[in-house]
């Protein structure tokens, strides 16, 4: 009979003999010097898609991952196309980036900073993407715009609204294509003058973290320009889902206009309270009570339902734009998914062709190279008219637009209309701007 | 060895090697391949399967031991975190002062919650902690970061910024967390074959921190402290009737488990130099009572194991997503394919808190000492299955005579 018990020893012996056969063939493959954090050196390349999948911006993430999807799509030659043909950039042929087949991993930031951070990481150690897109949430972009930074990729930000983003947390592997609340303040303060004249009273409800303070911020700064009275700035809690307790202050201030800088969840619940107490049918110091929401999204318009018709509010971009860019967008969108894309699935999309772009002309996957030919690019065709990445702190420049609630929608995705096309000249600040100084943009990095 | 009997110096030894081996064991399919899908052997999981063990031990050492259901203890957590930060802000990026002072600081909050919450105990002891974590998340994520008076940087997270003072951060020293000049984010990558392995150096702090704070906690299963402990859960008022007084025994156990808490979040901070307001959420607080009970409560390698099995489900199944699913599939006819993916597709990608679910009710139900007591009926199944293969060699029944 033989004998099979393993003995410590023998265990001991043959650990030896394996680790020191598995060590020998590394003395021979001294690991090959790469240039940069996750270089493809096959022949596809992987982008890593970083949205809420869960969580309270869920909805808007789902709505970022498809066109994203889109975009490799688009990128790799399939489907229609897309804003590839209306693009004024003409490098990108359909077949990949840089002759590379785009492949994609996705991962769930849950709108937590932390958990954003460690998809994002598992995205790049582990996937070898060598870029991270999405994120519906200022402080997770700011999260994982600042890992990106370390780790030597580059960030392409998705919704994201809050100053700081391109402020005092800029960094130089990160770009935003979205606009800010320093854009919503200058876009809507002409039209609420038009709308409401230069008297007024605002009283400000603010979601109590870092994007609602420089909403408010910049709101109160733009509307006082005007020459309105600011009389009181209330913060709520985020986790508030009831807010008559703040909306019955209101009535006895002496307010006039209500300025929600509420979003998802929080805006819908504040609204509804705002509409159920009747404000806007008050008339207070003389004039109809106004409600104003600055930062609008196609889901909390869809969410609020009938309560926002008529609400004035700023958006980056809406389906129902009429240039070529927006069309084919739009359209390939629509066929593949059967709903008109939102504003933020627009930014992803865009931000995706972006990147794919710049590495076409810079004709290196490196970041360094990446950023330089993102750095004051000027282009069009991707729906939001001519527009200019500034160099300066990396935030792209162009038209915003003005939307009310629409009155009369005429299908369930109609609940927005165009007020107005706020020039980009209109919207653009010095990068020394106090509500956006402080940061610094550092060198780029390309990691390893 | 080392103050052990056999028994627990084997599992130290154990433990120890499936620490230092695990970027082998964690990565078993090759690189490229459809199953490496599977590989949990990337320096951010494994550096979160060692920093989460370390609370769940921690909180182990509360709950397994005198039974006090804490369900606050993420607030530890998120002070270590956020004092690790303030060290890398104000000193350096050295991580060694930052895990310092994490510990400190989250053992004297311990002690101030703890002394509060333990003069109830049961639910109301449960709801107390729960209240404190709350408020300190709610002063984490706003009140204590506004413009005048930024300590923690509210929904963005504390971080370090270039005009941060840094006071003993020499010239040349890595622009990131390092000890004493060696960067936690450095990784050695060894190629063999189609396989590829990463050895982290931030992992191995974490884990040899592990094995230091594992050993101490076999000490004090193991120690009259321990077995006072034991007596609180047992029964606390049969304690105090023989004229013993608990709460200093309680009170010592929640501010261990709250410096145990404490290093975990100055360990995440070391290894990634950011600290959240969410790591101190009531779900944050409740993630690791699940990792504890699923692992199994009052063992010594059950929270490191239940620890282990919730990150790898949050990080590998929340990625999986349709075109994997689809890549998978693709050999079954169209149609089959499609109603495949889409029986499976639930159970993945945003799905995952529902396959973690369903799986922390059947270990609940079937097997309630956690995986602990699944691995022991195994061993046991084994070990019935030898001896009765050996009863059988030994042929005819023998006599009783």
């Amino acid at each position: 009979m033989t004998n099979k018990n393993v003995t410590r020893r023998g265990v001991l012996k043959s650990g030896a003999v394996a680790s020191t056969g598995l060590a020998l063939p590394t003395i021979f493959t001294a690991s090959s010097a790469a240039a940069f954090t996750n270089e493809p050196t096959g022949s596809s390349v992987v982008l890593g898609f970083n949205v809420p999948q869960t969580g309270p911006y869920a909805e808007e993430g789902n709505d970022e991952l498809l066109a994203q999807q889109l975009a490799v799509e688009h990128l790799n030659g399939e489907g229609d196309g897309g804003c590839l043909n209306t693009f004024s950039s003409k490098v990108l042929q359909g077949n990949g980036i840089l002759g590379k087949k785009v492949e994609f991993v996705t991962g769930d930031t849950q709108t937590k900073s932390d958990a954003a951070r460690a998809s994002a990481k598992s995205m790049i150690e582990k996937d070898g993407a060598i870029m991270i897109n999405g994120g519906s949430s200022s402080g997770v972009a700011v999260a994982v715009q600042g890992l990106c930074q370390e780790a030597g990729v580059i960030f392409m930000a998705g919704l994201t609204h809050a100053n700081d983003t391109t402020g005092k947390d800029k960094k130089a592997n990160g770009f935003r294509h979205f606009f800010n609340a320093y854009m919503s303040g200058a876009a809507l303060a002409p039209v609420l003058a038009a709308e409401m004249g230069n008297e007024r009273r605002a009283y400000h409800l603010t979601a109590d973290y870092n994007w609602g303070w420089t909403q408010e911020e910049s709101i109160v700064a733009s509307t006082e320009a005007l020459g309105w009275e600011t009389v009181n700035t209330v913060k709520t809690p985020l986790a508030s889902t009831d807010f008559s307790s703040y909306i019955a202050p209101v009535l006895n201030s002496g307010a006039d206009v209500l300025v929600l800088n509420h979003y998802g969840g929080n805006m819908v619940n504040s609204l509804t309270n705002a509409i159920q107490f009747g404000l806007l049918d008050k008339v207070a110091n003389g004039k109809d009570f106004k409600i104003v929401v600055p930062l609008y999204s196609e889901l909390m318009a869809a969410g609020a339902g009938e309560n926002i018709k008529g609400v004035l509010g700023s958006m980056n971009w809406n389906w129902q734009l009429q240039d070529e860019g927006t069309k084919a967008f739009v359209k390939s969108f629509g066929e593949k998914y059967g709903k008109p894309p939102s504003n933020s699935a627009q930014t992803c999309y865009a931000q995706t062709l972006l990147y794919a772009d710049a590495v076409e002309r810079a004709g290196t996957f490196n970041p360094c190279g990446v950023v330089e030919a993102l750095e004051d690019f000027e282009f069009d065709g991707l729906g939001n008219g001519p527009t200019w990445y500034r160099g300066a702190d990396h935030q792209c420049f162009k038209d915003v637009l003005v939307v009310r609630g629409n009155q009369n929608p005429t299908n369930e995705y109609d609940t927005l209309e165009i007020v107005e096309i706020t020039p980009r000249a209109q919207v653009e600040y010095d990068p020394e701007h106090p509500m956006f100084a402080g940061g610094d943009l550092g060198e780029c990095n390309p990691g390893a | 060895m080392l103050g052990l009997n056999k028994k627990d110096t084997s599992l130290l030894i154990i433990v120890g090697l499936l620490t230092l081996l695990a970027p082998f064991i964690l990565n078993p399919f090759p690189e490229g391949s459809a199953m490496a899908q599977f590989n949990a052997g990337y320096p951010d999981l494994m550096q979160r399967f060692v920093i989460f063990g370390i609370f769940a031990i921690g909180f182990n050492i509360l709950f397994g031991l005198t039974g006090y259901l804490s369900f606050g203890h993420a607030a530890f957590l998120g002070v270590g975190s956020y004092s690790a930060v303030w060290m890398f802000k104000l000193l350096s990026y050295n991580v060694i002062p930052a895990i310092a002072l994490s510990v400190v600081v989250a053992g004297l909050f311990s002690l101030l919650i703890g002394f509060v919450s333990l003069r109830r105990s049961g639910i109301y002891f449960s709801i107390l902690t729960l209240a404190f974590a709350q408020m300190s998340f709610a002063l984490a994520y706003s009140v204590l970061s506004n413009p005048k008076f930024n300590l923690t940087n509210g929904e963005t997270g504390l971080q370090v910024y270039a005009d941060d003072p840094q006071i003993l951060q020499g010239a040349n020293s890595p622009d990131l967390p390092h000890l004493f000049g060696l960067p936690m984010r450095a990784t050695y990558t060894m190629d063999v074959g189609a396989w590829s392995f990463d050895f982290n150096a931030g992992y191995y702090l974490c884990a040899v921190v592990m094995m230091v704070v594992f050993y101490l906690a076999i000490r004090i299963f193991r120690s009259p402290f321990g077995m006072m402990l034991r007596a609180v859960k047992s029964n606390q008022q049969r304690m105090n009737y023989t004229g013993l007084n608990s709460k200093p025994y309680t009170l010592a156990a929640f501010v261990i488990s709250g410096m145990y808490a404490g290093l975990a979040g100055g360990l995440m901070a070391a290894m990634d130099p950011l600290a959240g307001a969410e790591r101190m959420q009531w779900t944050a607080s409740g993630e690791v009572v699940l990792m504890t009970i699923l692992g199994g409560t009052g063992t010594l390698i059950g929270p490191i194991l239940g620890a282990g099995f919730i990150k790898y489900f949050e990080n590998i199944f929340s990625k999986i997503n349709d075109n994997v699913l689809h890549s998978w599939f693709a050999f079954l006819p169209d149609g089959l394919e499609d109603a495949v993916v889409f029986l499976i597709h639930p159970f993945i990608g945003k799905g995952w808190h529902l396959t973690l679910g369903i799986l922390f009710m059947l270990v609940v139900i079937y097997l309630p000492g956690g995986l602990v007591e699944g691995g022991q009926r195994m061993l046991n199944w084994f070990k019935n299955k030898k001896t009765a293969t050996d009863d059988t060699k030994s042929g005819k029944t023998e006599p009783a005579e």
